[in-house]
């Protein structure tokens, strides 16, 4: 569909080695079971599909590739996008969901470094935007303005700081590059990328609080429920 | 996603490897790439050796290799990585038409190329084999939790759904002269990713109306799956043990 797509950070086999992979995944696998707990306080078995909409969601958003500069797309993480809008433990689900179908099914980020990928963007990824959105509360909940804000924020530390778990598994099981070259690269490229993901989280973000505010997990217990008016004469 | 859930990459057959159950060879999978990360670089007649076993694996399948090299064709991107290493690394260097060389980041690239590239296969092999309900049925099989299975399962069969509406957004807004090069040109991309979000949203909430309507309880029918015996099990493990003992193979050679 379009030219290139330089931005997938989705990390192949070989790039980490062996026991780096493991521990990962293990790691992966522990974090999951923790969100799988948690998530059932937002999200009883009976609202599952409604999470398996916003997986499908995730999946189709991230095949939408938009333009960085000419030549160059990217596509979004998304992983800021899910924990603003349906909280971190559902979030995080959803997009290791997308991820582990995508390395099963279209072979899209190695089986071995499933571990790392899911640590990196669901993970990572999820909780540290979400940390990010929750410590800027206040100035969500005070205008759309402030909402929108907060969401750029939020995806742009969280895709700066998902590289930096990747440079992390590179330092720990990688070879050929000296670690301050990784760090240079991967924080200069995702400080860039992290623009391009911030604007569109926090346009998305915008979009969905005009329509549906309900629908916000950042500010829904702030949502009034009903507002009773005078009527005027 | 038509009747069958067919996925992209599923090339329908009735072969001994598409026959044998999706839990077994998510693990055999598994195994097999974890073999060939495992492998020293340099051991490079060990890579070979596990690519004709991969070739092994496509005969019993009958999946034409050439079907599945264009679908390999994913990989791509992190070729960019592997070429980059020979520039970037340290320690010592070579000549090569003209450019300096570092022999580590030469190896460390070929280390990625060669790894990312199998694991591909790997990854394709699996796919082309095994129907989508049977994956996330193998899943459920392995322990995965029951809430994660539903969520896979719904997001599954309505992939292809969202997926379309997102095409058909795309092509209402290039059918009005939409044409964004520039990262500040996004507005209207992004406004119908919030639209996107929200027509999927609601559509799971009718969903899951509809499934309420029709008696859901919250617990899904029970994924049918077919358990896998002992003799299964060890035709299956073949070429992941195979590839691991050529692993360890490669520490002794080197």
């Amino acid at each position: 569909m379009e030219p290139t797509d330089l931005v997938a950070m989705h990390m192949s086999d070989g790039i980490v080695n062996a026991p780096t992979s493991i521990v990962f995944g293990v790691v992966a696998v522990l974090g999951l079971a923790v969100c799988v707990a948690r998530a059932r306080r937002d999200l009883d078995d009976r609202t599952a599909p409604m999470a398996g909409l916003v997986a499908a969601f995730v999946f189709a958003v991230q095949m939408l590739n938009f333009p960085i500069l000419p030549g160059v797309s990217g596509h979004l993480l998304g992983g800021a996008l899910c924990a603003i809008l349906v909280g971190p433990y559902v979030g995080a689900i959803c997009v290791s969901i997308v991820l582990l179908l995508q390395a099963l099914l279209f072979a899209d980020g190695g089986l071995s470094a499933l571990g790392t990928n899911i640590t990196n963007m669901a993970l990572i990824g999820t909780f540290v935007g979400y940390g990010v959105a929750v410590a800027m509360r206040r100035i969500a909940l005070r205008s759309r303005g402030g909402l929108v804000a907060t969401a750029f924020v939020a995806a742009w530390v969280n895709t700066v700081v998902a590289s930096l778990g990747f440079v992390l598994e590179y330092a720990i099981g990688g070879q050929g590059l000296a670690l301050g070259t990784v760090v240079a690269l991967m924080t200069g490229f995702h400080a860039l990328i992290g623009i391009g993901e911030g604007v569109i989280t926090a346009l998305t973000v915008g979009a969905v609080a005009s329509v549906r505010p309900d629908l916000v997990y950042l500010t829904r217990s702030a949502t009034p429920t009903l507002q009773f008016k005078e009527a005027r004469a | 996603m038509a009747a069958g859930h067919a996925h992209p990459l599923y090339r329908a057959g009735d072969s001994v490897v598409h026959r044998l159950p999706a839990h077994v060879k998510i693990v055999v999978a598994f195994l097999f790439v974890l073999a060939v990360v495992a492998t020293p670089r340099e051991a490079f007649t060990v890579f070979g050796l596990q690519f004709l076993l991969l070739v092994a694996v496509w005969v019993a399948a009958r999946v034409p290799p050439g079907w599945l090299a264009t679908r390999a064709l994913v990989e791509a991107p992190f070729v960019v990585l592997a070429v980059l290493l020979p520039f970037f690394a340290d320690g010592p260097r070579v000549e090569w038409w003209g450019m300096s060389l570092s022999v580590d980041g030469l190896l460390a690239g070929w280390n990625i190329l060669v790894k990312g590239t199998l694991g591909v296969l790997v990854s394709v092999t699996l796919a082309a084999t095994t129907p989508l309900r049977d994956l996330v049925s193998g899943l459920s099989r392995l322990r995965v939790p029951s809430m994660v299975c539903v969520i896979a399962t719904l997001m599954l069969r309505y992939l292809e759904v969202i997926a379309a509406e997102a095409r058909r957004m795309r092509l209402a807004r290039i059918s009005r002269g939409h044409d964004p090069r520039f990262v500040w040109q996004l507005g209207a991309t992004v406004r119908s990713v919030g639209a996107l979000f929200l027509r999927s949203y609601e559509r799971g909430e009718r969903v899951h109306l509809a499934m309420l309507s029709r008696g859901y309880t919250g617990a899904m029918p029970a994924f049918t799956t077919t358990s896998a015996s002992t003799a299964t099990w060890s035709l299956a493990l073949v070429p992941a043990v195979a590839a691991a003992l050529l692993a360890v193979s490669g520490y002794w050679a080197w």
